[in-house]
């Protein structure tokens, strides 16, 4: 159901990921992990192959030794605006917002794992463990963000609380929400500032900008998914630019 | 193909109420035996209750692995029943006869075993009721129907049905049969069951046209079942091994090759169990290898087509999961396991009359399509899961822990037991079914002519 305040939100969000100035350096991986209330990725949950890391870096290696270069890209949910996970779900607990962004409600959730299958970008997370944390790190979880439980599935929300609290707060100061106001918390965490978030309705936003570069491109864009994060390619002097994802 | 010797009402009566009037003396330790291994196995899934999904051996990115394997297995064992009792009835193939009520009851087991598979290997499974009745008014919301999981318990709540009732509808004479041979509580127990039957001609005429109503009924889901079943994997653009426009009528085909087998290696069972060499004769398996040869076929061409296309846009991810499928450690192996038993080794010993009259061999080959047509599903899942898209960073694979086989130990043990629950109870070759084919089959001498006994309509 569209409620009448969703239909006039008018915002429609999105990410820029400039793959040019992304460094690998993971401050962004570990920004959303404190954010967010991830699950911590310990030893045996590597050697399990479950890890949680709602944005990773993935490297790539390019060149014959000893010419070799390592490529990052960062990785998180796209935000499809054709979203392969959001028609398999039984229980719609995962659909799309009047905002662009295609979220998670833990509470339907009962755990089929079949959008963890239809997301051809694996960045959906499965709770196959009731998660814990060490004593230290218990005072540490993000009161916005909801602990989830065991049995059900997450993924990158954008930030939402972020993004709720940014709309409150211009709302209470009587101000337009300006770009920039929201930032999730890789972007905040971004050294480089590879990574820039905005409002793609706003047309003079950073991100509006940028999306419309040369150097755009989407992850995997022959599945037609129209993903609300765009990639700019990496530039390489001696090459040019390298384009798409092959 | 008349190699049968006509006998009496009583004889056989008392040779296929053989399980019921008396109890075989095997049956009471193997029915304790398959206890043990079930119970077994509801601990297990007590243990996934307690403590997750975890205890398998599923990961990221393989989130479904052997338990959805063991869904598709049980499904395409239940296109037994439909086909033998169901197809057969309606093209009036005469050998159908004494296997039509075990092939129904194969059916309603394996789907109550399937059932099992994708509840228990939800996250959260005490959850799992507004996936499968849309009930939950208060909130507004209902499932999804866009979502091939919401018509898997549809279809497989229909199939359930009907093949129940079928069942149900084709016990009724014998249940009158058995209330009228047993005392106490057992005769008061068939009483209720048997529904008032007493065998006059209205009651025949109407079980006959409930009879053949169901099973025109129940071709629809024949074909939906397993349709449905292969759409959880179809509609999925994002695995390269899985997004493929052949999924339906290629599990459709499976299954019917899996499930006949199935009910091959059931006949084979029963007329070793109880004895019945008068009834389960060589002809049947004769006639069942033959149907199972086009069916091969048919199923082979399926998989071949599918092959076919997939590697045919020669995409890297493509040709990168089908390497892992057929030239990869171990996954080379089980393919190689998996076409030698679905196909290459059974399917021309069946072109031999002499194999297809033995039945020990009848009974290995059925078994060794069974395993085949597992592994099959096995290599459609775990590797398209493993090898997906082109982001070799997650790529990954699966071992499948303890408690997972334990489950599919489970599975069989379930079913076995089952069965053998219910041949304590009900017969498993239809008397009525049995003693009707013997009319059709009978002359008379009427001057010097001999006219068959019974003329059909």
């Amino acid at each position: 159901m569209v409620t009448a305040a969703e239909k006039v939100s008018g915002h429609k969000w999105g990410m820029a990921v400039d793959v040019d100035r992304c460094t690998g350096c993971q401050a962004c991986v570990m920004a959303c992990q404190a954010e967010n209330n991830t699950t911590l990725s310990t030893e045996d949950v590597y050697r399990q192959k479950r890890t949680f890391a709602w944005i990773r870096i993935e490297r790539y290696w390019y060149g014959e030794f000893p010419d070799v270069k390592a490529r990052f890209i960062p990785i998180m949910c796209q935000h499809c605006e054709n979203a392969p996970c959001e028609p398999v779900c039984p229980v719609f607990a995962t659909y799309h917002n009047t905002e662009g962004m295609n979220v998670q409600i833990y509470n339907r959730c009962v755990g089929t794992r079949y959008c963890g299958n239809g997301c051809p970008y694996n960045v959906r997370f499965f709770n196959y463990w009731e998660p814990v944390w060490p004593k230290s790190l218990r005072n540490q979880l993000n009161p916005d963000v909801t602990v989830r439980s065991r049995g059900i599935m997450e993924k990158c929300s954008f930030c939402v609380q972020r993004i709720r609290r940014g709309v409150r707060e211009a709302a209470r100061d009587g101000r337009e929400l300006q770009d920039g106001d929201i930032e999730p918390a890789c972007v905040e965490a971004c050294p480089t500032n590879a990574l820039v978030f905005g409002d793609y309705n706003d047309a003079d936003s950073r991100v509006s900008v940028m999306r419309n570069d040369d150097r755009k491109y989407t992850l995997l864009d022959k599945l037609n998914t129209f993903p609300n994060v765009v990639y700019l390619a990496q530039v390489d002097a001696t090459e040019g630019a390298t384009g798409g994802h092959e | 193909m008349q190699q049968r010797r006509i006998l009496d009402e009583f004889t056989i009566n008392r040779e296929l109420l053989r399980g019921n009037l008396n109890t075989p003396k095997w049956w009471l330790p193997t029915v304790l035996g398959l206890l043990v291994v079930v119970l077994f196995g509801f601990t297990l899934m007590g243990i996934m209750f307690n403590k997750g999904v975890g205890v398998t051996g599923l990961n990221r990115p393989v989130y479904w692995g052997l338990f959805i394997t063991s869904f598709v297995f049980w499904v395409g064992i239940s296109h037994a029943g439909i086909m033998i009792s169901a197809i057969l009835r309606l093209t009036q193939a005469e050998w159908r006869r004494p296997v039509t009520r075990a092939a129904e009851l194969l059916t309603v087991f394996s789907l109550m075993t399937a059932l099992f598979f994708p509840l228990i290997h939800a996250g959260r499974p005490w959850r799992i009721f507004y996936w499968i009745t849309p009930f939950d008014f208060s909130r507004g919301i209902f499932p999804n129907p866009r979502s091939p999981l919401i018509w898997d318990p549809f279809a497989i709540g229909t199939y359930l049905t009907g093949s129940t009732l079928f069942l149900y509808v084709a016990l009724l004479p014998d249940l009158g049969v058995l209330r009228d041979r047993t005392t106490g509580w057992k005769h008061s127990f068939y009483t209720v069951a048997s529904l008032g039957w007493r065998g006059n001609p209205r009651q025949w005429r109407l079980q006959t046209v409930a009879g053949i109503l169901l099973s025109a009924l129940m071709l629809p889901i024949f074909v939906s079942v397993h349709s449905i079943v292969s759409w959880d994997f179809a509609v999925t653009p994002a695995v390269e091994g899985w997004h493929s426009t052949i999924f339906a009528p290629y599990f459709v085909i499976g299954a019917v090759h899996s499930g006949v087998s199935a009910v091959v290696t059931m006949m084979a069972l029963m007329r070793w169990l109880w004895g019945w060499e008068n009834y389960i004769r060589p002809e049947h398996f004769d006639a069942l290898a033959r149907l199972l040869i086009v069916v091969a076929t048919g199923w082979l061409g399926f998989t071949f087509v599918e092959l076919i296309f997939g590697v045919y846009s020669l995409e890297a991810p493509e040709r990168a999961l089908r390497e892992m499928q057929m030239f990869t450690w171990p996954w080379n192996l089980l393919f190689l396991i998996f076409f030698l038993c679905a196909f290459a080794i059974p399917v021309p010993l069946w072109f031999f009359k002499r194999v297809r009259n033995n039945i020990a061999m009848m009974f290995w080959t059925s078994i060794l399509v069974n395993i085949g047509m597992w592994l099959e599903r096995f290599l459609i899942i775990v590797p398209g899961l493993a090898r997906k898209q082109p982001f070799v960073f997650t790529w990954d694979s699966y071992t499948v822990s303890y408690l997972e086989w334990g489950l599919l130990l489970w599975s069989f043990a379930w079913v076995l037991m089952l069965m053998l629950l219910f041949s304590k109870f009900f017969p498993l070759i239809p008397l009525f079914e049995t003693k009707e084919s013997q009319l059709f089959t009978m002359d008379v001498k009427i001057g010097r002519a001999n006219m068959p006994a019974v003329i059909r309509e």
